[in-house]
């Protein structure tokens, strides 16, 4: 045991009680951490790969506890303003933690630790002939996409107005489940959704989806940004699980599911 | 004394006090939030126009269907004897109790491009009745006609069967018996399962948005974009929502002035 690093712990703690705000660095993940708990509130789509990510942290700081909360990530944004005890936030875009930064709950400037591009949902076996993004303007095809409202849909808009692909959607839906479950049912021959949700979909087995890479998906996609909260209980535990997120064993779960890391 | 005399009676007149409170208070909050100086915008700007004039137009298709459909269902069920009668009423309760959701996904079973009776309609004529107004009608009929027939039902049991008895023995026959005489006695009843039904029909969001689909103009109803405008704009949300419950309001208050004087 390293007599001086615990030494280093014990005079963050002091300087902490004593008030100084600002001034306890973040830890690294390797850190002995005091035992305690770490609260996270993360986005929707990391609910698979932030449980693996909770265990391997948990593993490496068996004293810790980590807490993980799903949700929205403007709900989760609303509640951490409003004053719920989140020590960490993970939002599944930009805007959606700027409501926390301007609250001046961040501790530092949030940092992207991982990127959602769409890819098109097919039934199995892909009976259309769905090969690109431009295959959706044809006659007959019929797809699906999430409403502009929610992330999913803003983004597919935007990747179709980018890439300069004049095809309507069907029908808007409103969530990206809902659109997979057209496409499962045979009522649409595509749909646009993130690439984790095939991936995850496709973990489940007996699946009867199959996804076509876009070739202009990183016109648009969702930055994901991960940030300690300010009064959060434990700045240390909170910055470690930040680090974790971000070292090489939380990239490669990241990677696993679907997403592309930094 | 009057029957209308004296005070009602504490163990009726408490609980009763309790239950419109209940009722009336979200509906209350709903006025008392409003974003009045906002609504203008939101309330008439195009695609929310669009969107209520598709549903006063489906809920109205929707009701007059029912009608053709339902009120000789009630007769059925309250006049004729036959085996399995029980059974069929069981059936028509059961969009009652069904979670909308529920139905929309039974919908697409039946009549979706695979569906049971929708697949060989598809391959035969290539028709597709998903994501179409057709089947934003179809959805509510669903959900909504079982009120219709409950109400004529209860009607036509209310009224005494003599009345039939004596036409019969003047020599009419039941047809006659029944546009004569049945239909203008419960005329009030059906005008009240009328109600019920189209105020249903223009409401029901469940099945619409898994069976209809949601496309502004086609099948995007006020309840639909209700939901949606709650995740980017929670004040057009409401001014929304006030919109569709004055409309009915007035529809409902004008139809009981001029028909369910009883």
């Amino acid at each position: 045991m390293n007599v001086s690093r615990r030494r280093a712990a014990a005079l963050g703690a002091v300087l902490l009680l004593a008030g100084c705000a600002g001034c306890g660095k973040p830890g690294d993940s390797n850190a002995e951490l005091r035992a305690g708990r770490v609260v996270v509130f993360s986005a929707a789509s990391l609910t698979e790969s932030f449980t693996v990510i909770a265990n391997g942290f948990q593993a490496r700081h068996p004293d810790v506890d980590v807490e993980l909360v799903f949700g929205p990530s403007t709900e989760l944004a609303r509640q951490v303003v409003e004053g719920a005890r989140a020590d960490v936030f993970a939002a599944a875009s930009t805007p959606s933690v700027a409501p926390v930064i301007k609250a001046e709950l961040a501790l530092g400037a949030p940092r992207v630790f991982a990127r959602n591009r769409l890819q098109i949902a097919v039934a199995a076996g892909n009976p259309a002939r769905i090969g690109s993004l431009g295959d959706l303007a044809n006659n007959g095809v019929k797809f699906a996409q999430c409403a502009v409202e929610v992330p999913g849909g803003a983004a597919a808009k935007t990747l179709l107005d980018l890439a300069r692909v004049n095809a309507q959607p069907v029908t808007y839906e409103r969530d990206v489940k809902a659109v997979l479950a057209k496409v499962r049912l045979g009522e649409v021959d595509a749909g646009l959704v993130y690439r984790t949700d095939i991936r995850a979909e496709s973990k489940t087995g007996r699946s009867r989806i199959a996804g076509v890479e876009i070739a202009e998906s990183m016109l648009a996609g969702n930055d994901y940004p991960i940030l300690a909260v300010k009064r959060a209980g434990d700045r240390r535990a909170a910055g470690a699980f930040v680090e974790f997120v971000l070292s090489a064993e939380g990239r490669a779960v990241l990677v696993e599911a679907g997403f592309d890391v930094p | 004394m009057s029957r209308e005399g004296g005070r009602p009676p504490l163990p009726l007149a408490l609980p009763a006090a309790v239950g419109f409170v209940f009722l009336v208070l979200p509906l209350g909050a709903l006025l008392v939030r409003a974003p009045y100086r906002r609504a203008g915008t939101a309330l008439f700007s195009d695609e929310s126009l669009q969107a209520l004039r598709l549903s006063v137009v489906t809920a109205s298709v929707t009701t007059v269907l029912a009608l053709v459909l339902g009120v000789p269902l009630a007769w059925m069920l309250a006049r004729s004897d036959f085996r399995g009668r029980s059974i069929v009423r069981a059936v028509v309760l059961v969009p009652l109790v069904l979670p909308p959701v529920v139905g929309g996904v039974a919908l697409l079973l039946a009549l979706g491009r695979r569906g049971v009776v929708g697949g060989p309609l598809f391959r035969a004529f290539g028709w597709s009745i998903p994501f179409t107004s057709a089947a934003v009608v179809i959805a509510q009929l669903f959900v909504a006609m079982p009120f219709l027939i409950v109400t004529v039902e209860g009607a036509l049991r209310g009224l005494d069967g003599r009345y039939d008895d004596a036409a019969a023995t003047l020599g009419a026959s039941r047809w006659f018996t029944f546009h004569q005489v049945t239909l203008p006695m419960i005329a009030p009843g059906i005008t009240a399962g009328a109600a019920l039904c189209w105020a249903r029909a223009l409401g029901e969001f469940g099945a619409t948005i898994t069976f209809a689909g949601n496309y502004p103009g086609t099948t995007q109803t006020m309840p639909i974009k209700v939901y949606l405008a709650l995740e980017t704009d929670p004040d057009a949300a409401i001014a929304l929502s006030l919109m569709l419950l004055l409309v009915s309001v007035v529809i409902l208050a004008l139809l009981r002035e001029k028909w369910l004087r009883v």
